[in-house]
């Protein structure tokens, strides 16, 4: 499709400009000024629609394919949790009315929300109480990562390293590394999980904690977990728990009584809050009652008279992680859903990502070994048998956007060869889970008769397998008018 | 019987009961409790003391309750970084098909050209209203925008000292300190002269351990400034200059680029993105070419396939936590995409003129309402710089308590600037978007004027 600055023709436009009420003009000096309006495009509004409604439709989503993109929990996103989102009440709701003098009355429903998402999230997983700062996953892990590393500075510990096992997820040591912290990877065991004994000989005086999740990035649930926290706790490190994989088990395990000291939670994965096609997510934070005092400011705290205010008076918090108090219009999401949800709703959640999981499991391991017979919410099993005949899990994935599947995750966990990571969720029908077997069946038979055919998929869209090197090579990051293409198919 | 009990349950579960025992069956299981037997029984619970489930239109209800507690039609002057601007129909139908929000981070190209597309043409949009050369998918909001910008510097210099002007909002001042408590580096912050960046304090502070120098333009008090001298100073003395900007006042403002910035960064919530009491906002940064390996965030490249047709893709993933893991340029994985793509659809539809005409009305707007406020006995400007659509008045009273008066009148008529600056208990920042009327800004000017005496 062209770009739209490909559509652009001087002299069109789509908006017209309110009319001028004041009298006079701005009066900001020339050399303030910029010489040249940007070169944004000069189209009508049909066009910019047409321009987008078509793009749209070079997408695989949850609403239009099954998305089985493992650790990402891709689930059906409820229309009535973006309906209630709009809502004019909450959109046009200035961050900093809060915080004028008597502004807390202009915002009373909407601190009123963030406190119950709150008490909710910490039911939920045991901790003593949350902050909805963090705006994504990582953000979570890192502001974690900092309260681990404010409790040890509070506590006079000198403290070094975090233990991360090797199947965790890249923004573990990401995080970790940006909080000050250095790495150490906690190997697994054949079995995929985390080799309690090797951990042993890597914990000392300078462990300042753990990061895990659970079950862990194999679908694995991890079964020494409250073993490995007691040996975290005796060098008085702290456990973090990373909430990725909380479809798993919300509704029947609370962090808390595992052993974990702080988590963070993705409700654009677990409490269905759409994805977005990468942000905007949250990653509410989770502590236990003795790390309460380092949470990020502001807190939102209901006073006596049932009034709900900000309350920055936390002289040992680590201070603003963002801007305000989180990602809002994606917590007014997560708020809707735990409330249609309810404490049955959410553990038919996990019931039901998991019966799926290990459904799809058991009807393609016997073809594609498994790391387990069981699993949790997903499934990691490998297409390496396949790679004698030259066919890689990339294969695999691509074929199944030919069959009309958006493919599983490929690129991690990197403990397992050729990976493909399958998470159905709960909001697949065992029609669609069987039609995706049944593609899965169908592949491993087209690698073994005809690699070709794979290596040449995916056919049926708008462009074939692109030139990635030849992307890193070029670089070419934004349209300057001189893209070449060659056929002139566009 | 049992199903229907069931079903009343099973919001959002796709499978019936009867669905649920073949499955089972066929796994060789009696019930679903087995599924979960490699957890130990100790750590399941079943002791959750939460709300029953809702029917949809009972929790629509609730939350209309909860949105129509908070305040409507307050004529609203309170900007301070986050600007109430008008945002056209087609945003939000457009943003709000399901085949963009219902859609992953772009891992697999060929089923995501459409948010690919969008993402090239977000960072083109990006580098021509900044004039820079490169533009990142997107960051989460301002603040921590800056703080990777900071962190890119040090990578780029080796060096760990940070001149921060106290024109760069004091919020992202804040979670600067709050990022650094465990990082070695040092901030020094330079207090403002009469508005502006102090070339001379500066100047004073330059030595080669600076890594960068961080302002903001307009800064938090609205004032605009060439910035164009104090980067090449920060060049000459190898540093690297980072500017926070208000991408719509680039509509007409100078732009970083031409100032000589290294990187850009600033919060995008002013291009089509509503208030929505802090979030989700974006986070955008701009470079030159030279430092694209250093920039943190997703990339998207323009490619070919075997057969020449252009696509999209992901690009300089080495950079990324997925790969480089603790050696990582950010660990950031979700970031704001939908956001990037209200922004370039707002960009697109106000296109080349529109976008100046808007900025141009924030800005006669603010002139009109600084003719008739500083028009009020004992309300005196606080500095002498141009503005664009925001400025900093002083009160002959507590602003913060003015301010609180005025919300009774349904005014919200600025930010008190004694909340983040020692000593200017007396200045309110009042700002002015394109939504504001010549009627609101007399009637702003009519209450406050009453409300002093
Ligand atoms: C296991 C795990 N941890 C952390 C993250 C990061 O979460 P986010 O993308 O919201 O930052 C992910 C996301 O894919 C994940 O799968």
């Amino acid at each position: 499709m062209k770009l739209i600055y490909e559509k652009s023709v001087a002299g069109r436009r789509a908006v017209r400009s309110p009319r001028r009420t004041v009298p006079g003009r701005e009066l900001i000096q020339k050399r303030l000024l910029r010489t040249q309006p940007a070169e944004l495009p000069e189209v009508p509004e049909i066009e910019v629609v047409r321009h987008f409604t078509n793009l749209s439709r070079l997408n695989f989503s949850v609403d239009t394919q099954f998305y089985p993109l493992g650790s990402c929990t891709m689930k059906y996103n409820p229309k009535a949790c973006e309906v209630v989102a709009q809502h004019p009440g909450f959109v046009g709701i200035h961050p900093l009315w809060p915080q004028l003098r008597g502004g807390g009355q202009l915002t009373q429903g909407a601190l009123r929300l963030l406190y119950e998402t709150e008490r909710l999230l910490a039911e939920l997983t045991g901790m003593a109480e949350f902050t909805l700062q963090p705006l994504a996953g990582a953000h979570g892990e890192l502001t974690g990562a900092m309260l681990i590393a404010a409790y040890h500075r509070d506590r006079g510990n000198a403290k070094k390293h975090i233990m991360i096992p090797d199947s965790a997820h890249g923004t573990n040591p990401a995080s970790a590394a940006l909080a000050g912290f250095q790495v150490v990877v906690a190997p697994s065991t054949a079995q995929g999980t985390v080799d309690v004994k090797k951990l042993k000989g890597f914990i000392n005086a300078e462990t300042a904690g753990m990061m895990m999740t659970n079950p862990n990035t194999l679908g694995l649930f991890e079964p020494d977990v409250r073993r490995i926290a007691d040996l975290i706790h005796a060098v008085d490190g702290l456990m973090y728990y990373d909430g990725a994989n909380f479809n798993a088990i919300m509704g029947r395990c609370k962090p808390a009584e595992m052993g974990f000291d702080v988590c963070h939670l993705n409700p654009h994965k677990s409490f269905a809050a759409p994805h977005g096609g990468g942000g905007p997510g949250t990653g509410p934070v989770g502590v236990v009652e003795r790390l309460r005092p380092f949470l990020p400011i502001s807190r939102v705290v209901k006073t006596r008279d049932g009034t709900y205010s900000l309350d920055y008076d936390y002289p040992k918090s680590i201070g603003y992680v963002a801007p305000f108090y989180g990602n809002f219009s994606v917590l007014v999401r997560t708020y809707a859903y735990l409330l249609l949800l309810g404490r049955e709703g959410l553990r038919a959640v996990s019931d039901h990502a998991v019966l799926n999981a290990n459904y799809v499991l058991n009807k393609l391991k016997d073809i594609f070994p498994a790391v387990s017979d069981h699993c949790m919410h997903e499934c990691v099993l490998s297409a390496k048998s396949l790679v004698a005949g030259g066919v890689r899990a990339m294969d695999i994935a691509k074929g199944l956007i030919d069959r009309g599947f958006h493919p599983p995750t490929v690129y991690f966990p990197l403990i397992v060869p050729e990976a493909m990571m399958i998470e159905p969720t709960e909001t697949e029908t065992r029609e669609t889970l069987d039609a995706f077997i049944q593609a899965m069946r169908d592949l491993a038979q087209t690698a073994r008769a005809n690699p070709a055919a794979l290596h040449a998929a995916p056919v049926t869209t708008t462009v074939g397998r692109l030139d990635e090197v030849a992307a890193a090579r070029n670089m070419d990051l934004a349209f300057e008018g001189k893209f070449l293409h060659p056929n002139g198919v566009l | 019987m049992v199903a229907t009990i069931m079903t009343q349950n099973m919001a959002f579960q796709a499978n019936s009961p009867a669905d649920d025992q073949a499955m089972l069956a066929t796994l060789g299981l009696a019930g679903i409790d087995e599924l979960f037997a490699a957890i130990p029984p100790d750590m399941q619970t079943s002791a959750f003391h939460l709300p029953a489930g809702l029917s949809e239109m009972e929790m629509t209800r609730r939350l209309a309750e909860l949105a129509d507690a908070n305040a409507r039609n307050l004529v609203n002057f309170c900007g301070g970084g986050f600007y109430d601007h008008f945002i056209p129909a087609a945003v939000d139908a457009l943003a709000g098909r399901a085949e963009f929000y219902t859609a992953y981070t772009p891992y697999q190209p060929e089923v995501a050209q459409g948010t690919l597309q969008a993402i090239y043409e977000f960072q083109t949009a990006m580098t021509r209203l900044t004039e820079m050369e490169v533009a990142n998918a997107s960051l989460y909001d301002g603040g921590t925008a800056l703080f990777e910008a900071t962190m890119m510097a040090f990578r780029i210099t080796r060096r760990r000292r940070v001149l921060i002007d106290e024109g760069v909002n004091p919020i992202y001042r804040t979670m600067l300190k709050c990022y650094s408590a465990n990082l070695a580096f040092e901030f020094v912050e330079i207090p403002l002269r009469d508005g502006l960046a102090d070339r001379a304090a500066f100047q004073a502070q330059l030595n080669r351990d600076v890594a960068v120098v961080i302002v903001q333009n307009p800064n938090f008090f609205g004032c605009l400034d060439d910035l164009s001298d104090l980067i090449a100073e920060a060049h000459r003395s190898g540093a690297l200059g980072i500017v926070s900007v208000y991408p719509l006042a680039l509509g007409i403002v100078k732009t970083p680029g031409a100032m000589g910035a290294d990187i850009v960064t600033g919060e995008g919530q002013s291009l089509g993105l509503p208030l929505s009491f802090g979030g989700a906002y974006l986070g955008f940064m701009t470079t030159r070419k030279l430092y694209v390996h250093k920039m943190p965030g997703r990339l998207v490249g323009a490619t070919q396939d075997a057969q020449g047709r252009r696509g999209f893709v992901l690009t300089l993933q080495a950079r990324e936590q997925h790969i480089r893991r603790e050696k990582a340029t950010s660990n950031i994985c979700t970031a704001e995409s939908l956001c990037a793509l209200r922004a370039l659809i707002y960009l697109s539809l106000m296109g080349k003129t529109g976008l100046v005409e808007v900025a141009e009305l924030c800005a006669a707007n603010a002139s009109y309402g600084w003719q008739k406020l500083t028009a009020i006995p004992g309300v005196k400007p606080v500095f002498h710089a141009n503005f664009f659509n925001e400025f900093a008045l002083s009160v002959p009273a507590n602003a913060a308590d003015v301010i609180s008066a005025l919300i009774d009148k349904g005014i919200a008529a600025g930010f008190p600037a004694g909340r983040y600056y020692r000593g200017m208990e007396s200045v309110m920042l009042v700002a002015f978007t394109e939504k504001r009327t010549k009627e609101e800004i007399d009637y702003l000017a009519a209450a406050l004027e009453a409300a002093l005496c």
